[in-house]
């Protein structure tokens, strides 16, 4: 039997980044993925006869530099030029739409000129905020116990960058941080079919209205993404997402990383305090100086470690992690592509939003809060069929959707609940793009539920834990463990459910893998 | 009129509504309750001296606190120990339960067998000491000073074991002395005499059954007894009217302090601070600083605070010690600053007495490592003397010595002597 220095369970784009950078510093490293291919919900995947769509995520936006450089994916075919930036498009029911161009906007269409210049201002603000926090929400959060010289340093140059914004614009930064994005919005803008698209953008994939307390944060998170080096700017990859993690797989396997599907581990061998391999499902036992887990931290905690080898307190905090998702993902199957109304060509290739105001955003969040979905739901839609005619039959469409509020624990339960949000989210399709009710050859409505069974995230959460202040940085996926490492020495975690969060940026995976390399793992 | 009268009724619900809640929270209005030997408390109790144990009304003295420790050390002495704080902790999984919540082997732990042991927190901080009654393979009880029902459940999780709170439904009672097998035997509790320290057996008594161990809280031979909360007044006349000749006497907590002291055993939140009650970051003591170190097994399975405890151990991050103390002269230091050398302040004395038994002097005291551990020459401690409104200062030598500070065979010896 081959022996590995390294075990990485989960491969999720995560764990195959994880994989891929033992790898290339030397590692022997073997990844077990209990589905069928890897990718966990980053993968493309046929839906209907001839129709295939990225799964969960539809759009890349924070792939993060490091990762693409420390894999080399840009010679596994992963190339970004700034031609393929897609436009965010405000949807309107009647009148044209509202356009945010090129890398989060950097020209606005569809709006006043007043608006645009209001708009200039509050980019380059938040850009400029965001760029402070940038480097918080890419490396490993600061060890508050022992902190290393690098990481003093790390912290005096952010220091550095908040002097550098002068005192007004410093003080400025401080007021908002932990502010509504519905508040700040209100503050700088008038339209509110751009208010209603930011509110969305902050509000994405988490349990929080605009209006909520900290929502602003949701927006930070997503400007600290980049793509092609520019921040906040979005592509839809060709091949949908499954071609990205493609290119990690492919890397990872040049790297000489082994992967073995359809594999599901049963538990995490611990031997006095050490994590010392795995045994799967079929009884197999695997032993490795190091585990890698890129999949749920709970699910590592509570189900594969399992309470009786690790403490009290830590069981605790892991059972304590907020993880019910609120965002479904839709993909319909047309027999010709929509019409979105007042939107042009180059709008129906963009990510198309309906969000039409702050207040309908707050709206379809509130039922949610009672364990209800939105009779209104707000929805990001991309066709991406339009750019990548591969991805459908000829003259068809794919449609592929997150669409928001569908709480995980939906009071009447989500078999009874399904058809009825179905039917909502068709009922606000309808209302912007007329007859795209006849054109559905096929509707595969994935709930936070089905998200939960089918890509194995608890909660359908696809951060692995609520993105909010009170779960991040330091205190993700726990206080006192936000490091990649775990009570367990051998043991480490590298999913989204760690530092930084959840989205296609492969940050936790990387981070982790430099943690175990400097600790010598 | 219909409707006034409708208004009227609902109105009344309403006011019964009220009313019935307001019964349901009248536990404010008891500030300590009595614990089920209460009435015969109350008869003996001529010093009117009570305080507050865990929520419970108890004696500090009944009648004479001299007397009453001496009730220990020559005759039989009761103490209610019912306010303890009792767990019933039952089920397939209570076994392995107990081994990853506390910190000794409770697999070695045989059914019928007491063992004294403590619990941590993550970091290995001490959570609380107590004793873990092995009754069964599959049912344990588990006695301490403080409440930790969230910390016992939150622990269950994962393993198929129940965790109830007994203190209310079993009263407790601790007869110590040299005469307290003789009042037992003589109570007609066949068989006590096989009973070996830290031994318990089952005992008929009123219709059920009262679970009798030899243990106890002052190095002297002594049982604590168990029993259904409704038996407990007569259990304790069956004691009483059997231990009559025996010099049974019913005492209260000084004595037993005194005595607990001499045999050298801690009170949490006396000799130092538990970890859920230490408002201060250097007030948390893990189980090598306060001399519980012996309870940690390496070799067992995991248990809460093993990463920390052995990483503070090898990294060297001990800070206390717990030491006895011998100290010259006879004033007691309680609560007396220790010194090095007369002048460095390095540690603090919990409890002190003029030991009746030892002719000594004695404290326990925490100080920081390497005093007490490695530095043990050239100790002292302070002891301020009120004399007629004027402290008189004594700076007395202070000797680190073994605990416990007594030790008695006839604590040990089996079948124990009949007194």
């Amino acid at each position: 039997m081959t022996s590995f220095d390294a075990i990485v369970i989960g491969g999720g784009h995560n764990g195959l980044v994880a994989a891929a950078t033992l790898a290339k510093a030397g590692r022997k490293v073997l990844v077990l993925e209990a589905g069928s291919e890897v990718g966990g919900a980053a993968r493309t995947e046929e839906f209907a006869s001839g129709f295939r769509v990225s799964s969960i995520a539809h759009l890349l936006n924070r792939l993060h530099p490091d990762v693409v450089k420390t894999l080399e994916l840009e010679t596994h075919g992963l190339q970004f030029a700034r031609a393929d930036f897609l436009p965010s498009v405000a949807l309107a029911m009647d009148g044209p739409a509202l356009m945010l161009h090129g890398a989060y906007g950097e020209v606005l269409t569809g709006a006043s000129s007043s608006e645009q210049s209001a708009w200039k201002d509050l980019r380059a603000q938040l850009l400029r905020y965001a760029g402070i926090l940038k480097p918080f929400l890419s490396r490993r959060p600061p060890d508050l116990a022992g902190m290393s010289l690098m990481e003093t340093a790390g912290l005096g140059q952010t220091a550095l960058a908040l002097k550098k914004l002068g005192k007004e614009d410093m003080r400025d930064f401080l007021r908002v941080l932990l502010m509504n994005v519905a508040d700040l919005l209100d503050e700088q803008l008038e339209d509110i079919r751009l208010k209603g698209l930011l509110a969305f953008d902050a509000t994405l994939g988490s349990h929080l209205g605009p209006r909520s307390p900290t929502s602003l944060l949701g927006l930070y998170y997503r400007l600290a993404g980049e793509t092609g080096g520019a921040a906040g700017a979005q592509v839809l990859p060709q091949g949908g997402m499954g071609a990205v993690v493609a290119a990690i797989r492919a890397a990872a396997e040049k790297a000489g990383v082994a992967i073995r599907t359809s594999v599901a581990v049963a538990r995490i061998t611990v031997e006095k305090g050490h994590a010392v391999g795995v045994a799967l499902d079929s009884g197999e036992e695997l032993r490795a100086r190091t585990v890698v887990s890129a999949i749920n931290p709970a699910t590592t905690f509570l189900d594969l470690v399992g309470p009786r080898e690790i403490d009290t307190g830590f069981v605790r905090k892991m059972k304590s992690i907020r993880m019910k998702g609120d965002a479904a993902k839709l993909h319909l199957a047309l027999d010709r592509p929509p019409q979105f109304t007042g939107a042009d060509a180059a709008a129906q290739k963009g990510r198309l939003v309906i969000a039409p105001s702050p207040d309908h955003v707050e709206r379809a969040f509130n039922p949610c809060k009672y364990g209800e979905f939105s009779p209104e739901p707000v929805l990001e839609i991309t066709l991406p069929s339009l750019a990548d005619p591969s991805l459908a039959p000829d003259g068809a469409c794919v449609l592929s959707a997150v669409v928001q509020y569908a709480p995980y624990a939906l009071k009447e339960g989500w078999v009874a609940g399904k058809p009825k949000f179905l039917e909502a989210i068709m009922a606000q399709l309808e209302a912007y793009a007329p007859g795209i009710g006849k054109s559905v050859v096929h509707a595969e409505l994935l709930t936070p539920a089905d998200i939960e069974m089918r890509y194995r995230m608890p909660g359908g959460h696809w951060h692995h834990g609520e993105l909010q202040a009170d779960q991040m940085l330091i205190s993700r996926p726990v206080s006192g463990w936000s490091g990649y490492d775990t009570p367990l020495e051998g043991l480490f975690l590298a999913g989204a459910g760690s530092h930084p969060g959840g989205g296609v940026s492969g940050a936790p995976g990387l981070n982790a893998a430099r943690r175990i390399i400097a600790m010598k793992g | 009129m219909a409707q006034a009268t409708r208004k009227k009724s609902v109105a009344k619900t309403a006011d019964a509504a009220v009313s019935a809640r307001i019964a349901a929270q009248s536990h404010f209005r008891t500030l300590r309750l009595g614990t089920p030997f209460q009435p015969r408390l109350d008869a003996l109790a001529k010093t009117q001296d009570w305080y507050n144990w865990a929520g419970y009304h108890a004696p500090h003295s009944l009648w004479d606190e001299e007397l009453e420790y001496f009730a220990i050390r020559s005759q039989a002495a009761l103490f209610d120990i019912s306010p303890m704080t009792k767990y019933r902790i039952e089920g397939p999984d209570a076994e392995a339960f107990l081994d990853r919540v506390t910190l000794r082997d409770v697999t070695k732990l045989r059914p019928g067998r007491v063992h004294y042991t403590a619990w941590c927190d993550d970091e290995g901080f001490v959570l609380d000491d107590g004793t873990l009654f092995r009754l069964s393979p599959t049912r344990f009880r588990l006695c301490s000073q403080e409440r930790h029902l969230p910390w016992l459940l939150d622990s269950a999780i994962g393993f198929d074991v129940i965790v109830e709170e007994e203190t209310e439904a079993v009263a407790g009672l601790a007869l110590q002395g040299p005469t307290s097998f003789a009042v037992l035997r003589d109570a007609g509790f066949a068989g006590v005499e096989k009973l070996r320290v830290f031994d318990l057996a089952y005992f008929p008594h009123d219709d059920t059954s009262v679970t009798i161990s030899r243990t106890g809280f002052t190095g002297d031979l002594g049982y604590e007894l168990f029993v259904p909360a409704d038996r407990a007044l007569s259990l304790w006349d069956r004691l009483m009217a059997a231990g009559e000749l025996r010099g049974i006497r019913a005492i209260g907590y000084t004595a037993l302090n005194r005595a607990r002291l001499e045999a050298g055993l801690i009170v949490a939140n006396a000799d130092f601070t538990t970890a859920e009650h230490a408002i201060r970051a250097d007030r948390l003591r893990r189980p090598d600083e306060i001399g519980l170190g012996f309870m940690i097994d390496p070799r067992k399975a995991h248990f809460n605070g093993r990463r920390a405890i052995l990483e503070a151990r090898a990294k060297r991050r001990l800070r206390h010690v717990l030491v006895g103390l011998e100290i010259e002269g006879n004033i007691p230091a309680e609560h007396a600053i220790v010194y090095h050398r007369k002048h460095q302040e390095v540690g603090l004395v919990s409890a002190a007495m003029w030991s009746p038994m030892a002719k000594r002097n004695i404290a326990i005291a925490s100080l920081a490592r390497p005093y007490g551990d490695t530095v043990v020459e050239d100790l002292w401690v302070e002891i301020y003397a009120m004399r007629e409104l004027q402290y008189q200062k004594l700076m007395k030598r202070a000797t680190v010595v073994a605990r416990p500070f007594i030790k008695l065979d006839r604590r040990t010896a089996t079948p124990p002597a009949d007194f």
